[in-house]
């Protein structure tokens, strides 16, 4: 599963991030890492960017980034 | 031994010293308390400039180190997440801190945010790694204290090999243990884990994907550890505090309610709070070259002092009010955190129109007046992005458009309603705004998609804990932005302010004085000239010679057009309601053959020609200080003027066939 498709609220850990181009490396430098644990918080009132929580922080980011990065639901 | 003092060939040994000043540079994240912290050192001895060709700022100041040694010259450099850049802020950021720039630094602090370790850590190792004289200054640790987070320094400072200093910028803690942990730095310990990548940082930042990936993941692994062996657990108290607030704020529906109220606030401010003080300053001005008349011979010298200089210096310190205003909320809402939810909220319309979510805020302000607007598009990072939102934002009908939308509509429209119910002229004015943001919208996807095109860069974007404003930091952003204003873009807007009031003061007219004076001053000056010049060219779209020297003289300032218009149709200089009986005489003005100048149509293709043309030379000026070039205002000057032409024509001329007259 991508982080753009889990529910809201579910404790999650990222699993991997794709990183063919150079946004998969700036995701990650932002923090979010395979092994970070995750949380979706909400989206935004147009659904796009969504708001995530990863290591205690808040980050926005827009659906399309969120794809790259897949995670495992911890529960 | 001392590495700092040594390279900079202090002599140790003797008291009174004659060395060079060091130089330091601070480094973090953005929303670190890297600013706070800066300010807390230098106090008011700060300077901002340019970095040459760019349009980042560079922020210096002087960081009273040591009774003994002359103060050190510290260095701001703008906030970056990595070393590896991806924007330009970013890259001016890196080459400094990689020895590459010309300023090579004796030291370098690293702000870390005590709160959210994990992160800044990131560029902490990085720079680690390169193996200068670092001190790492862990900023927010009274937050960190109050939400029971025990961090142990020690344990944390020989984990990293370097000195770790808690500071707490705004209660001033912390500062001489800095300055004594930077005066005594040396280089980092050598420390084996740390050098996590084989080959220096410049060799990394040019390898490929894959090594750059493994050493990221390398670098989160060991901060993972370090974390887990000198942090106790926090209960992230503040966090949630966010996160409720955030429930309301950034809700689906009460979240963009919010926004429209504060933007309302904010617009309102700048709309009529700031006319209050700008009305004052004005009449401080016009009581000056009163006195000035009163006491100086008449002439050509007075003149220049009355008309030219002081006219043209009351007019640009009658922005200050507008620009205080507009940076105080902007401080305010970036400081408390705000921006960033605002930016979330807007992202996905502006994205549809090619913009960023923070383009949303320095749009709207430009309602008001773009010169404060303008300069509010430096919380837009991507630089691209960033001129684009200032190419459009003249578009943004300002309040100096409204006085010839109401004196055109006040001659010719007045008096009808819509549907019996709206005021014609209300419908006109807002049909002009809707006008301007539908071409605002068009020209910025053409940029986008032409010269101003690049990669989308990755939206990511950090959502910061609420905090309060600190009321230093804003009076301080506040002092900045106005002493730049006034010496970078008044300077320009005197300038030109001079070279029109000669353009219409020269010619002298020797003949006669009396009520038709200035209308024949006017009329044989350069102007006049260049308005019967221009007339074949701007007949098309309607206008006479007369009106000519209006657009002339009006593309210093649009609201001039008035003035302009009254002394070239020969308004009574006495008459204090100029518009009224300026309104007469265009209504009545005829053509030797009888048929009338003025039509509602020209009015139409008037009020078109001032919604599209940039005929403000204090945008101009702005546009110039912030671009750090020549070459976006006069592209922006010469698209709008082209703009400006074409729908104007296609108004006048196509009225014209639909048979309007």
């Amino acid at each position: 599963m991508t982080l753009d498709s889990i529910p809201h609220d579910i404790r999650a850990r990222i699993s991997s991030v794709d990183s063919r181009n150079a946004h998969g490396l700036r995701l990650m430098e932002m923090g979010l890492v395979p092994g970070a644990p995750v949380r979706v918080v909400k989206a935004a009132p147009l659904g796009d960017p969504i708001q995530v929580c990863v290591h205690n922080y808040h980050l926005a980011l827009r659906r399309a980034e969120a794809r790259s990065i897949h995670v495992t639901i911890e529960g | 031994m001392s590495a700092i003092l040594e390279m900079s060939g202090i002599d140790q040994s003797s008291s009174a010293v004659a060395a060079r000043p060091l130089t330091v540079i601070i480094a973090g994240n953005p929303n670190a308390g890297k600013t706070s912290l800066f300010n807390a050192l230098t106090g008011l001895r700060q300077k901002v400039a340019n970095y040459p060709g760019v349009t980042v700022e560079s922020k210096s100041g002087e960081w009273a180190i040591s009774d003994d040694l002359p103060a050190a010259r510290l260095i701001d450099l703008p906030g970056l997440y990595s070393l590896d850049a991806t924007s330009l802020d970013e890259e001016i950021a890196r080459d400094l801190l990689l020895d590459r720039g010309r300023m090579k630094a004796d030291a370098i602090v690293v702000v870390v945010d005590a709160t959210n370790l994990v992160r800044n850590l990131y560029l902490a190792l990085q720079l680690i790694e390169t193996g200068q004289p670092i001190v790492v200054a862990l900023t927010m640790y009274d937050l960190a204290e109050r939400s029971k987070l025990k961090i142990d320094i020690e344990r944390l400072s020989a984990a990293l090999g370097v000195a770790v200093v808690p500071v707490v910028a705004k209660q001033r803690r912390g500062l001489l243990e800095l300055a004594h942990a930077v005066l005594n730095v040396g280089f980092p310990q050598e420390f084996q884990p740390l050098r996590l990548v084989s080959g220096s940082v410049q060799d990394q930042t040019q390898a490929d994907h894959h090594t750059r990936q493994s050493a990221l993941i390398k670098r989160y692994a060991t901060i993972e550890r370090i974390v887990s062996d000198t942090v106790e657990t926090s209960d992230g108290s503040r966090k949630n505090l966010s996160e409720r607030i955030d429930r309301i704020v950034t809700h689906k529906l009460l979240g963009p309610v919010i926004l429209l109220l504060v933007m309302l606030l904010v617009f309102q401010s700048i709309f009529s709070w700031a006319s209050l003080p700008m009305n004052l300053i004005a009449n401080v001005f016009s009581g000056l070259a009163d006195l000035v008349r009163a006491y100086l011979p008449a002439g050509i010298f007075s003149d220049l002092l009355t008309d030219g200089i002081i006219a043209g210096v009351g007019g640009v310190v009658a922005f200050l009010p507008q620009i205080l205003l507009l940076f105080l909320f902007i401080s305010l809402l970036e400081d408390s955190g705000y921006m960033a939810r605002a930016a979330f909220l807007m992202d996905r319309l502006m994205r549809a129109v090619g913009l960023h979510g923070r383009a949303f805020v320095p749009l709207l302000s430009s309602f008001a007046c773009a010169v404060p607007g303008v300069m509010a598009t430096r919380t837009i990072e991507n630089p691209k992005d960033r001129i684009a939102t200032i190419m459009i934002a003249p578009f943004m009908s300002c309040s100096a458009r409204l006085p010839v939308y109401t004196l055109i509509i006040a001659a010719f429209f007045a008096g009808r309603t819509v549907l019996g119910i709206v005021s014609l002229g209300a419908v006109i004015i807002l049909a002009m705004y809707l006008l301007g943001i539908v071409v605002a919208i068009i020209v910025a996807s053409i940029l986008k998609r032409t010269i101003l095109k690049a990669p989308a860069p990755p939206f990511v974007m950090e959502l910061p804990p609420y905090r309060l404003p600190n009321p230093a930091n804003v009076g301080r952003a506040l002092l900045t932005r106005s002493t730049v204003f006034l010496k970078r873009a008044g300077t320009v807007i005197l300038s030109i302010s001079i070279l029109l009031w000669a353009l219409t003061a020269f010619p002298r007219n020797q003949t006669n004085q009396g009520s038709s004076a200035s209308a024949t001053q006017i009329e044989n000056s350069f102007a006049g000239r260049a308005g019967r010049l221009i007339e074949p060219v701007i007949k098309p779209l309607g206008f006479d010679w007369k009106i000519g020297i209006g657009l002339i003289s009006s593309f210093a300032a649009r609201e001039t057009i008035i003035s302009t218009l009254s002394i070239v149709y020969n308004v009574g200089d006495n008459s204090d309601d100029k518009t009224s009986s300026l309104v007469d005489t265009l209504r009545n003005a005829k053509r030797a053959d009888g048929t009338p100048i003025w039509t509602p149509l020209t009015g139409v293709s008037l009020m078109i020609f001032f919604l599209l043309a940039c005929q403000c030379m204090s945008t101009v000026a702005i546009v110039r200080r912030e671009t750090n070039s020549w070459r976006w205002p006069i592209f922006m000057v010469g698209y709008m003027l082209a703009l400006a032409y074409v729908a104007s024509l296609v108004t006048f001329q196509g009225g014209r066939l639909l048979g309007f007259s």
